[in-house]
């Protein structure tokens, strides 16, 4: 017999009190919780947003679409950054036509290269207003998981209002669990040393959230 | 490398060596209440709290009683995805399927996300056995293991260390793994999480094979998650050529909804966050982004004798928060090393003895390492009644009874060391049966008071050691009584 079948043997035996005939829709799952907590405007959301974001330390812009590559531009430039990392399917004219040296995200890059690389710029498929979070799924615009990880600074653009939700709920149903998905909340931190929060351990360390009005 | 768990004493053994140790009381007891307090403001920002905790039980229960339709559903999904599944009856063969999977890759090194079923099965030592080095790289798992030492707490497993001494560490052991510590280093804290940075990155950047838990799995899906907020796990997740996740059986949830309940719950109750910082969630591989192999081992180890238990079984809906340890009064002045096992606190009381067995004399001891208070079910965010459970085993290891052993039912005979405790119950059941002889032993031990020792003989020792003995009363409440209202009704 297979490990795979003693297991579920197991199981079966164990569940000997559970009704022959009972499936498993016929154990009730209550969903009375919320589907978000409280009703906003999409300019309250989007204020809720930023707060949050900036709460777990997350440095938060806003900017129409107008001054969105020279805000882009700033961010590196203050970041020191003579390199930046980009998606093979993020808008061009987001970043500035000089300046940092531009490297693709390409499957073939090295972990070693990509560590020599000292910015990344990012889009986002939704935004979470009441937990401060972003979430990356790994669209052209948003690239392999890898290059919101390695540098060590993130800037992340985040579509206003369309992109924000209100609640954890919210986000999931957009969200296409076959692609490969990273929330991030914040920059990387630990709190492992008598729980004082440190901000960057393996992470970005500088998480830069770019809330373009559209 | 790091300590073992066989061997260790009985909890009160244990307890009463940890409750001397001042440094541990009060680095655990500053930490717990820093959680605590910054809990209990995260959870009252939802409203809905009591609603999102009743769900996420009723979740977990209707996963438990049909988990084989489920873990047949997600093995189903996880291989459509692209991945490999494997299923392991126990610790041993758990270990046994990660060395050949990391030995078939032709590597010798792994790294680590930190993983609770791992340190469970202690995988570490078992590839060690096998001559593969696992580096862990969670700040407290790389703090743990450079100091030879045992995790004390679920989410913080240095929560017993202090910055003076995680700075000793690191100075002392670091380059013995790899790139030693920064000179000059101090203990301020962002020193020291630079210098576990640079120390790891080397690991991540060559790492060819990763090795993670899951704090979910979707059925559905064939999701898995994983909760965390260094970035550590991503590297894990992501950089390595091949992904092992080591999962619990009980870690699956039916659908992709399911995981709008538990996201809620688990950061506000662990971190106390309204989100940890990072979540990652892969089904199967993925072309061209993360690993290009990944294989997830199913493991029972105990799980299973746990679901055959109906009272017990609401273990098993642990999400592994830890805010029971935080506020257990208990856990706070005894510290994790003494529940002698990977989950410490109340969740470890009843959890450890149901996966283990009751067999030796420190799991038969955990079901009473709680002052049945009752915090650790008010905490709980899948409501696991954690004192009924306590209470249950409790009798199991007084009483005996049919248990699940590795599958096979069996009948526990009652533990040896409580043979005096069996005997004074049915003792005292004799004499409230009979009121006569109730009398007159009540009459002999006021007659006899002033002969009464301070601390019991024997085994009830134990019991006298932190508590005094109640004085006996000169006269019974039966005999004052018939003495003065019984005089008051001949008249």
């Amino acid at each position: 017999m297979s490990s795979r079948d003693v297991v579920l043997a197991r199981v079966r035996r164990a569940l000997a009190d559970v009704p022959r005939d009972e499936g498993p829709e016929d154990v009730p799952v209550p969903r009375d919780y919320l589907r978000a907590h409280g009703s906003r405007t999409a300019e309250e959301r989007v204020a809720l947003l930023a707060e949050n974001l900036a709460e777990y330390r997350a440095l938060v812009h806003h900017t129409a679409a107008d001054g969105l590559t020279a805000l882009v531009t700033r961010l590196l430039d203050e970041h020191g950054a003579r390199s930046v990392l980009v998606p093979s399917g993020l808008d061009p004219t987001w970043l500035p036509s000089s300046g940092p040296t531009r490297v693709d995200d390409r499957a073939a890059s090295t972990t070693s290269r990509l560590d020599t690389v000292d910015s990344v710029v990012t889009g986002c498929a939704v935004a979470i207003a009441e937990t401060g979070t972003i979430v990356l799924d790994g669209s052209p615009d948003q690239g392999r998981r890898r290059i919101s990880l390695i540098p060590d600074h993130h800037i992340c653009v985040v579509r206003v209002p369309d992109q924000v939700v209100d609640s954890v709920p919210q986000a999931l149903e957009r969200l296409d669990p076959t692609r490969p998905l990273t929330w991030v909340s914040g920059p990387s931190a630990t709190s492992d040393i008598e729980l004082d929060r440190v901000e960057g351990v393996h992470g970005p360390r500088k998480l830069e959230v770019v809330l373009l009005s559209e | 490398m790091s300590g073992t768990y066989l061997g260790m004493p009985a909890f009160p053994a244990a307890a009463a060596s940890s409750t001397q140790d001042t440094r541990l009381r009060a680095n655990l007891r500053y930490a717990t209440h820093t959680i605590r307090d910054k809990r209990a403001r995260a959870v009252a920002e939802l409203d809905d709290w009591a609603r999102l905790r009743a769900a996420g039980a009723a979740v977990k229960d209707r996963t438990l009683r049909h988990l084989d339709h489920y873990l047949e559903q997600l093995e189903e999904a996880v291989t459509a995805a692209g991945g490999q599944v494997h299923w392991a009856a126990d610790a041993a063969e758990a270990n046994a399927i990660v060395a050949r999977l990391v030995r078939e890759t032709g590597e010798r090194e792994v790294v680590k996300v930190k993983s609770m079923a791992t340190q469970e099965t202690g995988l570490n030592r078992a590839l060690a056995e096998a001559g593969i080095s696992a580096y862990e790289t969670d700040l407290a798992e790389l703090i743990v293991q450079l100091g030879d030492d045992l995790p004390s707490h679920i989410l913080v497993p240095a929560i017993h260390r202090n910055r003076g001494e995680i700075r000793d560490i690191f100075r002392e052991r670091m380059g013995r793994w790899g790139r030693p510590a920064p000179e000059g280093l101090s203990d301020a804290p962002n020193e020291l999480a630079e210098a576990a940075r640079l120390h790891l990155r080397e690991k991540f950047l060559n790492a060819k094979v990763g090795i993670s838990g899951a704090n979910f799995m979707v059925a559905e899906t064939g999701t898995l998650v994983v909760v965390e907020s260094e970035g550590n796990g991503r590297m894990c997740l992501t950089l390595p050529e091949t992904l092992i996740s080591v999962v619990g059986i009980e870690k699956v949830v039916p659908t992709w909804q399911d995981l709008e309940i538990f996201l809620q719950l688990l950061p506000r109750s662990s971190t106390a966050e309204r989100m940890n910082p990072y979540t990652s969630m892969w089904t199967g591989t993925a072309d061209g982004d993360g690993p290009r192999t990944f294989h997830l081992v199913l493991l029972d180890n105990g799980r299973t004798d746990t679901l055959a238990d109906t009272v017990g079984r609401q273990a098993l809906r642990c999400i592994r928060c830890s805010a029971c340890l935080n506020v257990c009064p208990v856990y706070e002045r005894a510290g994790g090393h003494a529940y002698g096992s990977a989950y410490p606190g109340p969740i470890g009381a009843i959890l450890t003895p149901q996966l283990r067995g009751t067999a030796s004399e420190l799991d038969a001891s955990l079901p009473y390492a709680s002052s049945l208070c009752g915090a650790c079910y008010e905490v709980c965010p899948v409501a696991i009644d954690i004192p009924e459970v306590l209470v249950h085993l409790r009798e199991r290891v007084v009483q005996g009874g049919k248990v699940t052993r590795r599958g096979v039912k069996t009948v526990l005979k009652p533990a040896k060391g409580h043979a005096a405790e069996r005997a004074a119950m049915r003792a005292a059941g004799f004499a409230f049966g009979h009121p006569g002889v109730l009398r007159a032993g009540q009459r002999l031990a006021g007659r006899t008071r002033r002969l009464h020792p301070r601390r019991l003989p024997g085994p009830g020792r134990a019991w006298s050691d932190t508590r005094d003995l109640p004085p006996v009363p000169a006269e019974s409440f039966r005999d004052w009584w018939r003495r003065t209202r019984g005089e008051e009704r001949g008249k």
